[in-house]
């Protein structure tokens, strides 16, 4: 087995009922997916919401059975070997409170352990021993439903890596965990696959900073497609050529990028409005170009009250690919989006 | 985090029966939340109960109450016997809509190797036994304050024994195919299984022989494995009053059994090629993880 996950052309259509006279509509949810991961790899998808990642999770986990292409997990074709695939897996969803609520911690961990053939012995001494790492031991006891939606999420975790799968699957794990919660979680997730070059992880996140610092290998999608897939570094290595500016000035209002996106020089330019100031990413070719940036800012009797060069992250590599910031796309979708 | 040992301990139990384990225990661990010993009590007790007073009073009411006639015997455990329908089926494929909607477990439950019906039908034991607790109450209370007499040294044992458990998988094989229905049904279903136990109560001559139907209805009837199966275990308990009900009459023990046997036959394959047909559907259209929005 070369790969733990595979993709040929992976696509998913949604037919989406309207009125019941209306004809369905089709929603493209994923396109043409080709991904490789290799055996112990930690393997990021980033991208807004919607972008399609949750699909492609439900897909490789037998949930979801695609509209087109292939998909094999640790070896097995996920809509034919479904079985197979199984036995090598977990999934875990951020973001929710699943769980049987007057089952205890332990019964719930206990009971889908045994849902994977464990031993009574075996799923006991991993569920202290996990419970410990993520610090809820002292609530072994407790039914799940008296617990609060950060610790429900922490005991899905455990739920998740309980049964040692060859390839998990965690989708959004540290969605609506606090920020100590969701460090811990993630230095988990590196010393698990750390632990066991056997084990492959595939997470999906839209925050930037999870994927940057987190991952081995990093997929960016947006409507369904993979629009790049390198280590972060590689990634960002793209931009190099470019010089990069955060520039907070007075706010924009009305004026928008399209006049600083019209000068020679400037390839992309990000707008974040914020209270009573206007933040500016820019991504530049040159350093020239900074001259005529602050040229037009100044005719059109705008301050400029922060300018500072920096590093380019994987959100300016998002940028450059897709032509807008990773918010600017969810606020496009924001109507319709619901997951 | 140390794991131990590389090589998980897994047991040799098989996948089926594993499935069917876990499911009972969370069935029971669910449905015996003894946290609300009054609801319960309504549930099991109470609920039944009341049910058949109602039964009762009409029949009293149009029988000048005639407790002693054998017709009463017949409707009397036809009624508290069929129970077992609504509860068999709906613990079977409520399942469904609690994990999806309720716990929101069905996923998880869904993506681990277990046979997922295998776990559907033990999360309906819980319920099989909470109606059974309820059918014999009826009967304690028919016996004990309205004369309804079941002779324990007559009751042919051997063949309600046998009726009983071909009737439950019967059941249960219902509930089954209900279960594949209610994953492509992304709306709140919840009263379905009782809704079809309730829409079946009058065609299987629970109460009143299928001769009372009109005629184009009768076939309803006729070809509904349940009506087989209650006449079985009526007649298994009260042998010696089988006339009094028309409708099988001419069919003997052994006739009833092998149709019983036949149709329960039909109806398991009808279940699976159902929900697995279904489960399929679910898993094309996406909807093994919907939750319905309210
Ligand atoms: N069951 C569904 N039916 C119809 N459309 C869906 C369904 N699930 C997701 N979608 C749509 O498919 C697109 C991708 O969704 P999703 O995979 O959840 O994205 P992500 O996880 O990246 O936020 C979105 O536009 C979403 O609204
Ligand atoms: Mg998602």
């Amino acid at each position: 087995m070369e790969f733990a996950i595979k993709t040929e052309n992976l696509g998913r259509i949604y037919k989406i009922r309207g009125g019941k006279k209306e004809d369905p509509k089709e929603l493209v949810a994923l396109s043409g997916v080709d991904l490789q991961v290799g055996r112990g790899e930690l393997f990021g998808l980033l991208g807004p919401n919607g972008a399609g990642k949750t699909t492609l999770i439900k897909i490789l986990t037998t949930l979801l059975a695609p509209t087109s292409g292939r998909a094999w997990v640790a070896g097995f074709d996920v809509t034919e070997r479904v079985n197979e695939v199984r036995q090598r897996i977990n999934m875990v969803s951020g973001g929710e409170s699943s769980g049987y609520g007057l089952l205890t911690v332990r019964e719930n961990l206990w009971m889908f352990a045994q849902f994977y053939g464990l031993s009574s012995a075996e799923a006991n001494r991993r569920i202290k021993a996990l419970l410990k790492v993520v610090g809820l031991d002292d609530r072994i006891n407790t039914k799940s439903s008296d617990l609060s939606t950060g610790l429900r999420q922490k005991m899905n975790i455990v739920r998740g890596f309980l049964t040692d799968p060859d390839v998990l699957f965690l989708d959004e794990p540290t969605l609506s965990l606090d920020v100590g919660a969701s460090r811990d979680v993630r230095r988990f997730v590196r010393e698990w696959v750390d632990q066991d070059p056997t084990r492959t992880l595939l997470l999906t996140t839209h925050y930037m900073v999870e994927a940057e610092e987190l991952c081995d290998r990093v997929a960016i999608i947006n409507k369904g497609r993979v629009l790049a897939c390198d280590t972060p570094a590689n990634l960002k290595h793209r931009l190099q050529k470019d010089v990069i500016y955060r520039m907070e000035v007075s706010p924009l209002n009305s004026l928008g990028t399209a006049p600083f996106e019209a000068l020679p020089g400037v390839r992309k330019v990000v707008h974040r409005p914020q209270d009573g100031f206007s933040v500016l990413e820019l991504i530049l070719e040159k350093d020239d170009a900074l001259s005529s940036v602050v040229a037009t800012l100044t005719s059109a009797d705008k301050h400029i009250l922060n300018l500072q060069k920096r590093e380019p992250t994987l959100e300016d590599v998002f940028v450059d690919l897709v032509g807008y910031s990773m918010e600017e796309v969810e606020q496009a979708e924001a109507p319709e989006a619901s997951q | 985090m140390t794991m131990a040992t590389s090589e998980p301990l897994r047991t040799a139990e098989p996948k089926l029966l594993r499935s069917f384990r876990l499911a009972a225990w969370l069935g029971w661990q669910i449905e015996s939340n003894w946290a609300d010993p009054f609801l319960f009590a309504v549930y099991s007790i109470i609920k039944p109960l009341s049910s058949a007073a109602i039964l009762v009073v009409m029949y009293s009411i149009i029988t000048q109450a005639d407790f002693q006639a054998p017709i009463f015997a017949y409707i009397y455990l036809g009624n508290a016997f069929y129970i077992y329908v609504g509860q068999v089926m709906t613990g079977i494929s409520w399942a469904v809509i609690d994990d999806r909607e309720h716990y929101k477990t069905l996923k998880y439950v869904y993506l681990a190797p277990i046979d997922y019906p295998a776990y559907l039908l033990g999360r309906g034991v819980a319920r099989f036994l909470i109606g059974s607790f309820s059918v014999g109450i009826t009967i304690l209370f028919g016996v004990l304050f309205l004369n309804l007499r079941i002779d324990l040294a007559e009751v042919n044992w051997p063949l309600f024994l046998f009726s009983l458990l071909v009737g439950v998988f019967m059941l249960a094989m219902m509930g089954l195919l209900l279960a594949g229905v209610l994953l492509l049904l992304a709306h709140h279903m919840w009263g379905l299984g009782e809704a079809v136990a309730g829409a079946l109560y009058l065609f299987t001559g629970a109460i009143f022989p299928l001769e009372v139907l009109p005629s184009f209805l009768r076939p309803v009837g006729y070809i509904l494995p349940v009506t087989y199966w209650l006449e079985l275990v009526r007649r298994s308990l009260v042998g010696q009053v089988a006339q009094a009900f028309p409708t099988l009459a001419g069919y003997t023990n052994l006739q009833l059994v092998g149709i019983l046997l036949a149709l329960t036959a039909v109806m398991s394959v009808l279940a699976v090629v159902v929900f697995r047909w279904c489960e399929g559907r679910a898993r094309e259209r996406g909807l093994i993880d919907v939750v319905t929005n309210y």
